[in-house]
C-alpha cells in the first residue's frame, strides 16, 4: 500500500479497550436476560467497532451520519446496542429494558429504533436491502457509504448470492460488506457440513466485487483492509473469526449462540476480559 | 392495463425524482421505452432474481425513494414473499408490488402462472394495502396514488393488456379506499374488482334488459376495505352478487360475507369464484373462468335461483 494511503487515523490500543469494554457491557445484559445471542455479538465485535469507529464518518452534533449501517446477521446485534449506548444513540433505560416489557429492543434490530437503519433478524435480506441503500446514494448523489456485517451462515441464502450479483452489476463502489466468518452454524461447522462453502474471496471475486480476508479480531487489518479498498466495486472483506471470542469456554461452544451465562460463569469471563487487559 | 401502468408511471417519474421502477426481466410495454431512455437511473432491471428486486426496493425506499417492483403476479409476491412481509410490510415503507397479469390471465401457461389467492396472501399481511383496478382508467389513479402516497406498501394487482375501459361514466370518481359506485340501482348489486368486472356489467346489461334495477360497484381498494360501503350496498340492495377472480377465501367474497353477518345484513348474498382447485386446463382465460362457474349464462341464471 502506498504511504499515502496508509491508514493513520486508526487507534488499535483503543480499539482494544473499546472492545473488551464492550463485551463486558454485554455480559453485564446477560445477567438480565436468558438469551442474548452473546457469542454471536463477541464474533463480530471487533468488525462492529471499527465500522463505526473508524470506517464510518462520525455523525455531526445533533445529525446522522452520512454513512449507513446494516446489521444483516440480526442475531448479532447486541454488539451494535452497546455501542449505540456508548454513542448516545440508546439510552440506558434502553438497555435496561432489554427484552422487557416496556422497552423497545429486542434480540433482533427493529427500524425505527434509534440508530438502526433496517429491520433484520430473517437471514439473506441485509445485503439486497443495503444494494438498494448504496445504489439510492450514488443515483441521488448522497455520498454515502453502506455497510453490512453478514454472517457465514446467510451466505448459504440463494437471496444473498442474488443481491451478490447485482451489487456489481449496479456497480456500488459505496457498498462494503464484512463476513463474520466463524465457521459455525447450528448444526455444525460449516467447514464440515458445506465443505464447498469454502473459497470465499474468489467467490466473491468472480462475481465482479473485489474482496479480501482477515483475521476478523484484528481491528487494524479490518481497517487496513477496508479503507484501503479501491472504491470502484463493491467491496467484500472475510472477517475469519472466533464465536464466543474472549471468553475461553463460549469460544467455539454452540450453546453459546443462544443462551446467557450463570452468575458463576460470568465471573469467570469477566475475570478473563481483565487478564487479557 | 400494462400500457396505462407504464404511462402513468412515466408521468409520475417526470414529476418526481423519487419514483424508481425494479423489474425482474419482465418489463411492461408502452410508455417503459420513455421511462427506460430518459430515466435509466431509475430503471433497475435485476434480472430473474426475484428476493433481491423487493429488498433492493426496500433499500431504496430506506433512502427515500418511492419504488414499484415489477414482474408477473405469481413471482412479485409468492415467491419473494418474505422479503415483502419483513423488507416492505414490518418496515412499513413506501414501495409498490406490481402484480402484473394477476388471476388467470395467462391461460395457457399452467397454474404455476396463475395467481388465484394473491388477493388473501397479501391482505393478511399487516400494513399491506391491496389495490386492483378494473381498467385502464383505475389502473393509472391507482399508480397515481402508488407513487405519491408514504403511508406504507401497496400490492397492486393488475391484468394484463387490452383490458377495455369500464369506468368511463362511473357515477363514482376513484378513491383508495373507498367503494366506488358505477352504476346506481335500486334491486340487484354487483360488487367486483379487477377485470372480471366486465363480467359484472355484461351480467347488468342483461338484467336491466330484463327490467331489473342493477347497481354495480368496483371495489378497487381490497384493503383496508370500505366496509361502510360494502354494509351500505348490502342494505340498500335486496340481491347482492360478488364477483371475483379469485380462491373463495380470502377475497372480496369472504369479507362481505363477515361484513353481511356483523351487520344481519336483509338481502340475498351470493359470491361467485374460482374454486379452490388448481387449474389444470388451457384455453382462453374465458375458457377457464366459465370451468369454475365464472361464465355470463351461470351468473344470470343464479340471480334468482
Amino acid at each position: 500500500m502506498p504511504d499515502h494511503l496508509r491508514p493513520n487515523s486508526f487507534d488499535a490500543v483503543a480499539a482494544r479497550a473499546r472492545c473488551r469494554r464492550y463485551r463486558r457491557r454485554i455480559l453485564e445484559i446477560s445477567q438480565q436476560v436468558s438469551a442474548l445471542h452473546i457469542a454471536s455479538a463477541f464474533s463480530c465485535t471487533e468488525i462492529v467497532d471499527c465500522l463505526y469507529h473508524a470506517l464510518m464518518r462520525p455523525a455531526p452534533a445533533g445529525g446522522r451520519s452520512p454513512d449507513t449501517f446494516v446489521m444483516s446477521k440480526g442475531h448479532g446485534c447486541m454488539i451494535q446496542y452497546v455501542i449505540l449506548e456508548e454513542l448516545g444513540v440508546l439510552s440506558r433505560r434502553d438497555m435496561d429494558l432489554y427484552c422487557k416489557a416496556g422497552g423497545i429492543l429486542g434480540c433482533h434490530p427493529d427500524y425505527g429504533n434509534p440508530g438502526i437503519e433496517a429491520s433484520t433478524g430473517s437471514l439473506g435480506h441485509g445485503l439486497s436491502m443495503a444494494v438498494g441503500m448504496a445504489y439510492a446514494e450514488k443515483a441521488r448523489g448522497g455520498g454515502g457509504t453502506i455497510h453490512a456485517v453478514l454472517s457465514d451462515g446467510e451466505v448459504q441464502e440463494g437471496s444473498t448470492w442474488e443481491a451478490v450479483l447485482m451489487a456489481s452489476s449496479l456497480g456500488t463502489p459505496n457498498l462494503v460488506a464484512v463476513i463474520d466468518n466463524n465457521d459455525f452454524q447450528s448444526l455444525g461447522r460449516t467447514s464440515r457440513t458445506h465443505p464447498s462453502f469454502y473459497p470465499l474471496v474468489e467467490k466473491f471475486q468472480a462475481f465482479g466485487w473485489e474482496a479480501a480476508e482477515v483475521d476478523g479480531h484484528d481491528s487494524a487489518a479490518i481497517f487496513e483492509a477496508v479503507s484501503g479498498r479501491d472504491r470502484k466495486r463493491p467491496f467484500m472483506l472475510i472477517g475469519k473469526t472466533t464465536k464466543g471470542k474472549g471468553v475461553s469456554y463460549m469460544e467455539n461452544v454452540p450453546i453459546w449462540h443462544y443462551r446467557s451465562p450463570n452468575r458463576q460463569e460470568f465471573e469467570t469471563a469477566l475475570k478473563e476480559l481483565e487478564a487479557e487487559a | 392495463m400494462r400500457n396505462a401502468f407504464s404511462e402513468a408511471l412515466y408521468e409520475c417519474a417526470k414529476a418526481d425524482p423519487d419514483v424508481f421502477i425494479v423489474v425482474a426481466d419482465i418489463s411492461p410495454a408502452g410508455s417503459m421505452g420513455k421511462f427506460q431512455t430518459e430515466y435509466p437511473e431509475r430503471f433497475l432491471n435485476v434480472g430473474v432474481a426475484e428476493q433481491s428486486m423487493i429488498g433492493i426496493c426496500a433499500g431504496l425506499a430506506l433512502k427515500g425513494c418511492r419504488p414499484f417492483a415489477y414482474t408477473i403476479a405469481t413471482f412479485s409476491l409468492y415467491r419473494p414473499f418474505e422479503m415483502v412481509r419483513d423488507d416492505l410490510c414490518y418496515q412499513n415503507l413506501p414501495v409498490t408490488v406490481v402484480g402484473m397479469g394477476a388471476g388467470v390471465v395467462y391461460s395457457t401457461l399452467g397454474g404455476t402462472h396463475h395467481t388465484m389467492e394473491d388477493v388473501a396472501v397479501a391482505s393478511a399481511i399487516p400494513n399491506m394495502q391491496v389495490l386492483s383496478p378494473c381498467d385502464p382508467l383505475e389502473t393509472a389513479a391507482a399508480v397515481r396514488y402508488c407513487a405519491s402516497q408514504t403511508r406504507g406498501p401497496v400490492y397492486l394487482r393488475l391484468g394484463k393488456a387490452g383490458e377495455p375501459v369500464l369506468t368511463a361514466n362511473a357515477v363514482d370518481p376513484f378513491e383508495v379506499g373507498r367503494l366506488r359506485t358505477l352504476r346506481r340501482g335500486s334491486d340487484v348489486c354487483i360488487l367486483s374488482y379487477g377485470p372480471i368486472l366486465k363480467l359484472g356489467l355484461d351480467l347488468a346489461d342483461r338484467l336491466e334488459r330484463e327490467g331489473r334495477s342493477v347497481s354495480v360497484a368496483s371495489v378497487h381498494t381490497l384493503k383496508p376495505l370500505d366496509r361502510e360501503g360494502i354494509a351500505a350496498a348490502l342494505t340498500r340492495h335486496r340481491r347482492v352478487l360478488v364477483i371475483e377472480e379469485h380462491v373463495p377465501h380470502g377475497g372480496l367474497g369472504s369479507r362481505v360475507k363477515e361484513i353481511a353477518w356483523d351487520i344481519q345484513a336483509p338481502c340475498r348474498l351470493t359470491c361467485h369464484s374460482l374454486r379452490d382447485e388448481f387449474i389444470h386446463l388451457y384455453g382462453t382465460t374465458d375458457e377457464l373462468l366459465e370451468a369454475h362457474g365464472l361464465g355470463l349464462e351461470a351468473l344470470h341464471a343464479a340471480v334468482d335461483r
